[in-house]
């Protein structure tokens, strides 16, 4: 495996420096070395990936970058099931979405730029599901942010998409202090920021007293990247960069990356009831409060901005309460069909001309056929209805979180309801109905090209079977998935607790999650299609609560009041009375002292050998005075 | 006495050999120069260079002494000489071109730079401190002439006249400090040398103390320790840029190869004894260096005091006398071969004719002119400055984290604050080349071969073992 599994991340850096330097007289073709590169990933990560299903493993260092003394940083790579499976989503999912982007981002100026940040993000991506140390793993944190950050604000002359691509970098930046924090924390603990060594010194750890800071702290970092609240705010702004971006980095992988983390360190996390509670509660709360949300919204990447939120949220319950393989199933299942909803929304503002407000859709069902249908299957996906995917994965994680705590599943199960409440209002109000698209826009409507069809097609596909890798016991499946990634996560199981959930029990959850879903369907239905109860109505009769609700409980707002407008205003108190005045005075004032002391020294500096000799013997007589008098 | 030389003791000094062949054969062909085109000499003493380097692999790996304790053949050695012979390859490739805007016949010049490479490297193969003397000597009277060698020129005659007068002055400091040793020890061995310390750790004799104190003075002279360092900037300015950029890389790595066979090597046991001394060394050589450069106008000057200041900062590595010292130096006298080789061959283009345009104005509006050349001189000035990703910043790191390790915590700050302070002049090149006009209309023709290899090489040293420093670093343990 060792000859080939360096390759996989680097060709997608090597498509990023082609299309870096030659993007621009390439043109269209920087798309097609896009592809090639990631594609390549993508076939070597599935040769690994049949490797470590045979029972083969692979950690090692390619080199040292820095070795000195104690401190040693390596670029080594761990190939397990965990990072076989987070490869295999990051190049696949990965490369459909480039293809798409070929006929998406068709005659943009910046097509060159577009691909190489594109293939920048995976070569991070992929560093950070695959390197052996907590230093790799936070560089590949560090370029995936970047990455977000500079294709977010892709169409820079945009000032509402430059000003997206700061919020979402400051506010990872406040995640990322957490996180570094949390990594010194480790190293000074441990002294080594391998998995290995980490993993072998818990006892560390725990005997300092330190592990449970060290688990939240990591937990503030995810927060910010996989837009939990409180630092869930940059995501619904960052749908101002291209749709395909917001597939690919804001829904299948980036967004993963807090949830990856987590699972990674289970040894970490599994031995902290208290961190393992903060990220359930953290979890709960997000995917219940985001799923609110997404229900009144009426653009249609919002409300998939939203709605990815609040699925990350059941990501983190299931890492949460201890069930990681199911938090990863549903990480997987997720990528496919929410790449998949995203993939449909762009394919629909491509028909409209780029339009995003749902209210100004409609009856597009017949007009774009392949789009509107792998839409539905990814709706029935994310809605939770069997046999799609979104079915086993999500009733997975609510099944282990009525082990954990029946609040949690019951928590859970409201927000399932919601779920498929505003994704049936969206593609109800979208695809069926009345056409209430502006004339001139109506007359051009067309189905996007098949280079754009084609990966909806692959993901609805998988969207729709993805789930058949993890059927669990009670329906006759063996659960596979599971069994696959239990290497990874077979020594937290002594720490953790579940309650023993009998059988028939299990069946009536299944069965309850199976009707909510239906519910929501049901009152989506009923709301906007047969109009009644009558929407408009019944946000007149709720007016305080759908004005909550559509200006997002205000967050913006008050984070702006309590934190943004405080801080600028201590900005420029720092700027014109403490940098100003004090620093530059500083400064200025050890610059003419330098400049002062170098005017005399030079004095010294005749040009007269004897003047030289001079000094040389004062030396001398120094070091020699030194040795007779001491 | 019973002499029995075997072939591993030729072996051993092989390189030696084989540049001091050329180095004969050329001074006889060079009488007759004028049957020869005229790059025909220094080209062959490149592939004299090349051969030396060729020869230098058969010493990997090896251990052991020649010649009756004289040589030490390691892992050092082969760093050494490989430091010595690049360096002297890269300076001739640099006077290629230099003899040719000059009008300078540089027939001789070839010959004496490689016996002053030879001297360097019996210095670094040293296990004696009468090769210390010899190969210093041989190394430095060799610079003596090279640094007058444009005889037409005051500069450069007052240049290699200081040199000369203050270099004898100093010689006559360590000889006397070898003398002082030799009395106590009874012999100038480092092998002895180390027995004796080995016995009398705790209360060596006060005459070897002195001793070691005039070896300071004496290794401190060719590296440029303040205040040993007065003759450096008017040295540097009048020797012709070829010369400088040698004497700057050469001569100061052949004085650390000195000072970590003798200090850090052999008179390990007694290191409480100089590390004080050169503590306040490094801290007034860093110091004094970087001050001084703010204010110097003339690029020539400029990278003099730069080179002091260097000079320092590698002496930061000495102090802190842990596992991580040679590798530390080892590491920045390469960061510190690429940075000012490269630096030195662009101030060479710059320069131009008779090196009229050596002041800093003249880099203004290069940006303009000739982009790529603008581009690695900002690249050396960044390096030189400490900023990564490029090897000079890997290079402090490697030196200030030794100095760490061994608690030498104010030295560290002192030696940061040191990088700080001479961000502000090597910027201000950066600053010349990329936001002010042209100072005047001449433009620069065209870039001679040789010397935009020894610019290529730089620069992409600076920035290959700037990313990956393990790649090097790894080599010397």
């Amino acid at each position: 495996m060792e000859s080939y599994i360096w390759f996989i991340p680097f060709l997608p850096l090597l498509g990023a420096l082609i299309n870096g330097i030659f993007g621009s007289a390439l043109k269209e073709k920087a798309g097609l070395v896009a592809n090639v590169a990631i594609f390549g990933s993508f076939v070597l990560a599935v040769k690994a990936f049949l490797a470590v299903a045979r029972g083969a493993t692979f950690n090692g260092d390619l080199f040292h970058w820095i070795v000195a003394g104690q401190f040693k940083a390596a670029f080594g790579v761990q190939i397990d099931p965990l990072s076989a499976i987070m490869m295999l989503v990051v190049t696949g999912v990965g490369f459909l979405i480039h293809l798409y982007s070929i006929g998406y981002m068709h005659g943009d100026p910046g097509v060159g730029r577009y691909f190489a940040y594109l293939n920048l993000f995976v070569f991070a991506m992929l560093l950070l599901v695959m390197g052996n140390n907590l230093l790799l793993l936070f560089l590949g944190w560090e370029g995936v942010g970047l990455c977000s950050y500079l294709l977010i604000g892709f169409w820079y002359h945009k000032p509402s998409a430059a000003k997206a691509g700061l919020k979402a970098f400051i506010v990872n930046r406040i995640g990322d202090v957490g996180f570094l924090i949390g990594m010194f924390l480790i190293f000074t603990t441990v002294g080594s920021l391998a998995y290995a060594d980490i993993e072998a010194n818990v006892a560390q750890l725990v005997n300092a007293g330190v592990l449970t800071a060290a688990c939240l702290l990591l937990f503030v970092g995810a927060t910010g990247k996989s837009a939990q609240f409180p630092l869930y705010v940059w995501l619904p702004d960052a749908m101002e960069g291209p749709t395909p971006v917001s597939a690919l980095i804001h829904a299948a992988t980036m967004v993963t990356a807090g949830v990856y983390m987590v699972a990674r360190f289970n040894f970490l996390f599994s031995q902290s009831a208290t961190a393992m509670a903060v990220v359930t509660i953290v979890g709960t709360f997000t995917a219940l409060y985001a799923a609110t949300m997404a229900l009144v919204n009426n653009d249609i990447k919002r409300v998939l901005a939203y709605s990815t939120i609040s699925q990350l949220g059941y990501m983190f319950i299931g890492v949460g309460v201890g069930a990681y393989a199911a938090g990863i199933f549903h990480l997987m299942t997720h990528a496919f069909f929410k790449a998949l909803l995203f993939l449909g929304a762009g394919s629909v503002m491509h028909a409209l001309a780029d339009e995003t407000n749902i209210q100004k859709m409609g009856g597009l069902y017949h007009k774009i056929k392949i789009t509107a249908i792998t839409f539905m299957v990814a709706w029935l996906a994310i809605s939770g209805i069997p046999p799609f995917s979104g079915f086993f994965s999500k009733d997975e994680i609510l099944a282990k979180a009525f082990a954990y705590h029946p609040a949690i599943w019951f928590l859970g199960l409201v927000g399932a309801v919601l779920t498929a409440f505003y994704m049936s209002r969206l593609v109800f109000v979208t695809f069926f109905g009345q056409s209430r698209v502006e004339p001139e826009v109506e007359a051009h409507i067309h189905e996007s090209p098949p280079v754009m069809t084609i990966p909806l097609m692959v993901l609805a596909v998988l969207s729709a079977i993805g789930g058949f890798v993890g059927v669990p016991a009670i329906l006759g499946g063996e659960n596979r998935f599971e069994h696959f990634l239990e290497p990874v996560f077979v020594g937290a199981e002594e720490h953790l607790h579940f309650a023993h959930v009998p059988h028939s029990l299990e069946y009536g959850l299944m069965l309850i999650s199976i009707l909510a879903a239906l519910a929501g369907i049901g009152l989506a239905y009923g709301m906007y299609i047969k109009g009644s109860p009558d929407p408009d109505r019944l946000a007149q009769r709720f007016s305080g609560l759908y004005k909550l609700l559509y200006n997002k409980y205000y967050v913006d707002e008050i984070y702006d009041a309590l934190v943004v407008q405080p801080l600028l205003s201590f900005s420029r108190f720092l700027w014109r009375v403490v940098d100003n005045g004090l620093i530059d005075g500083l400064v200025n004032l050890t610059g003419r002292l330098g400049l002062l002391i170098s005017q005399v020294l030079r004095r010294i500096q005749t040009g007269y050998v004897q003047n030289y000799a001079a000094v040389f013997v004062v030396g001398v007589l120094i070091i020699l005075a030194y040795y007779l008098f001491s | 006495m019973n002499v029995n030389l075997t072939g591993a003791d030729f072996l051993g000094i092989l390189p030696i050999i084989i540049l001091s062949g050329f180095g004969v054969v050329l001074m006889v062909l060079s009488v007759f120069s004028q049957r020869f085109h005229r790059m025909t000499i220094p080209y062959l003493g490149v592939v004299g260079i090349i051969l030396a380097l060729i020869s230098n692999f058969f010493l990997i790996g090896k251990d052991y002494l020649a010649f009756q304790n004289m040589v030490r053949v390691d892992w050092l050695t082969v760093a050494f000489n490989f430091i010595f012979l690049v360096t002297a390859g890269l300076s001739l490739l640099l006077t290629t071109s230099y003899s040719e805007q000059e009008h300078i016949e540089f027939i001789e010049f070839t010959p004496l730079l490689l016996f002053s490479t030879v001297g360097m490297m019996l210095m670094g193969s040293a296990q004696n401190l009468m090769m210390i003397f010899l190969g210093l000597e041989t190394m430095s009277i060799a610079l003596y002439v090279m640094a007058g060698f444009r005889r037409n020129h005051r500069e450069s005659l007052e240049a290699a006249l200081k040199y000369f007068l203050l270099g004898a002055f100093a010689t006559g400091f360590l000889l006397y400090g070898i003398a002082l040793i030799y009395g106590v020890v009874g012999s100038t061995s480092f092998t002895a040398i180390a027995q004796y310390l080995n016995k009398n750790a705790l209360s060596p004799d006060l005459l070897f103390l002195v001793g070691t104190g005039l070896l300071i003075v004496g290794f401190g002279f060719k590296v440029a320790l303040v205040p040993f360092h007065m003759w450096t900037p008017d040295v540097y300015q009048g020797s012709p840029m070829p010369v400088t950029a040698y004497m700057a890389v050469g001569a100061k790595a052949a004085g650390f190869a000195a000072i970590v066979r003798f200090f850090t090597l052999s008179a390990a046991q007694i290191a409480y004894q100089w590390v004080d001394v050169l503590w306040i060394l490094a801290v007034l050589t860093m110091t004094v260096g970087n001050v001084l450069a703010l204010v110097q106008k003339d690029i020539k000057r400029m990278l003099a005091y730069s080179s002091i200041a260097h000079a320092g900062y590698l002496l930061v590595g000495i102090v802190a006398d842990n596992d991580l010292t040679v590798p530390a130096v080892m590491f920045y006298l390469v960061a510190y071969l690429l940075m000012n080789l490269g630096a030195f061959a662009i101030a060479l283009i710059v320069s131009g004719n008779q090196e009229r345009r050596t002041r800093i104005e003249y880099f203004k509006g290069l940006a303009e002119t000739q982009p790529m050349l603008a581009l690695a001189m900002a690249i050396c000035m960044v390096s030189l400055a400490g900023f990564p990703p490029t090897i000079g910043f890997m290079g402090k790191f490697y030196l200030f984290s030794a100095a760490l390790y061994s608690g030498y915590v104010w030295l560290a700050i002192i030696g940061v604050i040191n990088s700080l302070i001479s961000v502000y002049y090597y910027i201000g090149v950066v600053v010349a080349m990329y936001m002010h006009k042209p100072v005047d209309e001449r433009r620069i023709e065209q870039v001679v071969p040789g010397v935009g290899l020894v610019v290529l090489v730089a620069v992409v040293g600076i920035f290959i073992f700037g990313i990956f420093p393990g790649s090097l670093a790894g080599l010397f343990g």
